[in-house]
């Protein structure tokens, strides 16, 4: 009776009025269930879904980069046209319906209730809705390519007076799905931050204290309340520009009295904090992995979760330094210079934190750990060169260049893909039962990771030599064609298609596994964390032999006074080790 | 906010102590949207703040564009105030088990409904006298900030409506009323800060 009890102890939450394990058809199992589990892998497979089209964009636009005018094989001929707006739709998906969803939205669903050991949400229908909002978005942009004039082709930053007025931009109709589409994902978001918050501040299975609760939750939950702070100013931009755009209002508009620069500060105001948004998730995946893999507690738990919110308000204080040279008083420009160079201390601290986690640890190479590791050094690449453009000197020279674009996917490729396939071989075993191929999962890590620098070191160099971003064809600019220029353009573009290639590896692995993989235990990996009690996969509600009751932190490994070297957080034992 | 029940109240006998939430999840989920709706409307504050004090000599206050009835709106305001103090006591009755509670949201829900309608005749004048949305960036301003603020009003009447039918039906369950009440505060708190920033 008690674990029938627990497992449908929210029956009435769930929408569910069956009794014991109900079959489910299909359409409510998979497509309209209130199931964390299940919102969070619809989640994951139409972030996954989205990848690919911003994988096929940006495959595309390189080409015509790399051999300008060339029919691209699955493309055709690359307009100018075409250009920017597959330009902007990479951006744009990679960020809001790649990296947003599948670290935050999809890891948070699945993991939040398993890792604090309740049966699901507290508003699961919320949930749902969340999600059903987020599908729609996507639907909307994919749209946005088949209307009058195409789709958007103003960059993900959508500047006006560009984005703002049709004659400029030429997509009447695009501009307007772009920014419905965009508004609508925020809208998800924000009912899934609630549900996330809310959840873990009233749902966490007894005994789990503010300090027992896994990074990585704590991660998620300071990335919602960071979306949801710094979402508003954007969604009221938003609000304007569509006013701009279809009731002819001057918002933004310098012939109205309108301001363009407004739309930039109120775009990075939550354009920033948007940065941390999604890193720190992939921060806190990182530190679940390395523990385990080092068998080691991580070093300075606390310092790592004060770190993150140190970060975290810090991040609302620096957006300025996207507009150096857009005419903002230059004492302000000093100020931002500032205050972005010090975000770099509270993100390299916990850079540190995760290296002195792996100094003296037993270490074991896995897939998930390989991944882990990766995201750190790579991820120091991406932060040491923004000290050059957070510089506003230095700035000047850089901006609009490919550094620019070097440094940020050397930040959000480790964020939203090397964090991302870090935790999907991490959890695959819980998520699906499954044990993932070992050897394709590290030719397919090491054949990413080589790739991903073979693209991206060419362009800081082209950057450093003045190479403009945002240029259809450069044969129109000599100064941009000096000898090596192209080449370097071409080895960019060939890494790419290396990088894309093995990509289908994953994805073949992926299939595979799922269906013939090796089965898994409930615990592979031999972690402490409550999701790992669970059986693989976890049955709806989670845990059938009732809500686990918590006992000490979540990174007791190598214990000295145990004898396995780990020591999971449900199993009833002597006195709570000593935290920090 | 439908499923708002709050979490743990259901659960049968014999699972486990349950922690008392220190903050009903209706609540705490209302408030954290309140969060995101206030940046939103800091946001276009700011933003009109902004445009005015960079305004151009002699381009502000706006010419040939009349001045908005900071002295009428007051009325408003104070119906608007009004209401919330009615809510806050609807509340500590509903706390006492009182039947009086729900005529008290009634009376709530009149006076906002009464503070929108009289906001609506005032838009009306505006609109006569020549103040549209794209006539100048005071009008562009004044119906995005206010009309914004309008369409939250009337999603919060509804709510609160809502919970007046649930109380009048007998129910006792709180979750829509906490919640219906949070967003209610938040819409009558962040009037004078319009009232302030955007009519003088």
């Amino acid at each position: 009776m008690s674990a029938e009890a627990h497992a449908h102890g929210h029956a009435d939450g769930h929408g569910h009025h069956g009794h014991g394990h109900h079959d489910e058809g299909f359409i409510k199992k998979y497509l309209w269930s209130t199931d964390h589990k299940m919102i969070g892998f619809q989640y994951m497979f139409t972030g996954m879904a989205m990848a690919l089209l911003g994988g096929f964009t940006v495959y595309a636009f390189r080409m015509q980069l790399a051999f300008p005018g060339i029919s691209v094989p699955g493309y055709g001929r690359v307009t100018a046209t075409d250009y920017n707006a597959l330009v902007t739709t990479h951006g744009s998906v990679m960020i809001f319906w790649v990296a947003m969803p599948v670290l935050i939205a999809a890891l948070g669903n699945y993991l939040i209730p398993l890792m604090i050991g309740c049966d699901d949400m507290v508003f699961p229908r919320l949930n749902r809705l969340s999600y059903q909002i987020f599908l729609i978005s996507a639907i909307v942009l994919i749209a946005s390519f088949y209307v009058d004039g195409g789709a958007f082709g103003g960059a993900w930053t959508s500047y006006p007076p560009l984005s703002a007025k049709a004659e400029f931009s030429l997509t009447p109709k695009g501009s307007t799905l772009w920014l419905l589409a965009v508004a609508l994902e925020f809208v998800a978001f924000l009912l899934g931050g609630i549900n996330f918050v809310t959840t873990v501040m009233n749902s966490r299975a007894p005994g789990m204290k503010m300090f027992d609760v896994p990074i990585v939750v704590w991660m998620i939950i300071i990335a919602s309340i960071l979306f949801m702070a710094s979402v508003g100013p954007l969604v009221a931009g938003a609000v304007m520009l569509l006013f701009d755009q279809q009731l002819g209002t001057g918002f933004f508009d310098p012939a109205k009295g309108g301001d363009p620069v407004l739309w930039q500060h109120l775009f990075w105001f939550f354009g920033h904090p948007e940065v941390y948004v999604v890193l720190l998730p992939a921060m806190g995946i990182v530190a679940e992995i390395i523990t385990v893999f080092s068998r080691k507690k991580l070093f300075a738990y606390k310092t790592v979760l004060y770190t993150a919110i140190g970060t975290g308000v810090l991040s609302f204080f620096v957006w300025a330094h996207h507009q150096f040279i857009a005419g903002i008083d230059p004492r302000m420009a000093n100020i931002f210079s500032v205050t972005t160079l010090l975000i770099s201390i509270p993100v390299a601290e916990m850079c540190f934190v995760y290296i002195a986690t792996l100094y003296g640890g037993s270490i074991r190479l896995t897939t998930p750990m390989l991944w882990a590791l990766a995201f750190i050094g790579e991820f120091l690449l991406g932060g040491v060169t923004g000290i050059f453009l957070g510089a506003s000197g230095a700035d000047i020279y850089f901006h609009d260049t490919y550094f620019v674009i070097a440094h940020f996917h050397y930040t959000f490729f480790p964020i939203a893909f090397i964090a991302v396939f870090a935790a999907v071989t991490y959890w695959f075993p819980k998520m699906f039962g499954k044990h993932m191929n070992d050897t394709l999962g590290k030719m397919h890590f090491w054949g990413t990771i080589i790739s991903f620098n073979f693209i991206f070191i060419p362009l800081f160099v082209l950057g450093a030599r003045g190479d403009h971003r945002r240029i259809y064809d450069y044969r129109h600019f000599p100064d941009l064609m000096k000898p090596g220029m192209q080449d370097l353009r071409i080895l960019a573009t060939v890494a790419l298609l290396v990088l894309l290639a093995f990509q289908v590896v994953f994805l073949a692995n992926f299939i595979y596994s799922l269906f013939k993989g090796r089965k898994a235990e409930a615990n592979p990996w031999n972690a402490n964390t409550l999701e790992w009690h669970a059986p693989s996969p976890p049955p709806h509600g989670n845990f059938p032999e009732g809500l686990p009751t918590v006992h000490r932190g979540p990174y007791e490994y190598s214990h000295p006074d145990r004898q396995d070297d780990f020591w999971p957080q449900h199993l009833a034992g002597d006195a709570r080790s000593a935290q920090s | 906010m439908i499923d708002a029940l709050p979490h743990g109240t259901q659960a049968p006998l014999g699972s486990p102590a349950k922690r008392r939430p220190v903050v009903p999840s209706a609540v705490l989920g209302t408030l954290i949207f309140v969060v995101a709706e206030v940046m939103f409307f800091v946001g276009m504050i700011s933003a009109f703040t902004i445009s005015k004090a960079t305004a151009l000599p002699g381009s502000w206050p706006v010419p040939g564009q009349p001045m908005l009835p900071a002295d009428a709106t007051a009325l408003n305001t104070v119906a608007l105030l009004l209401s919330g103090a009615v809510l806050v006591a609807a509340h500590v009755s509903f706390r006492k088990g009182s039947p009086m509670a729900k005529w008290l949201v009634l009376g709530a829900w009149v006076l906002g409904a009464l503070f929108v309608g009289l906001q609506g005749r005032e838009w009306a004048a505006l609109l006569s006298q020549g103040l549209t949305l794209t006539s100048s960036r005071l009008g562009a301003f004044f119906y995005l900030i206010v009309g914004t603020h309008a369409v939250h009003a009337l999603m919060a009447l509804v709510a609160l409506g809502l919970s007046f039918v649930s109380l009048l039906r007998g129910s006792t369950s709180p979750g829509l009323f906490f919640g219906a009440q949070t967003f209610w505060y938040f819409v009558v708190l962040l009037w004078p800060i319009i009232y302030a920033r955007v009519y003088f």
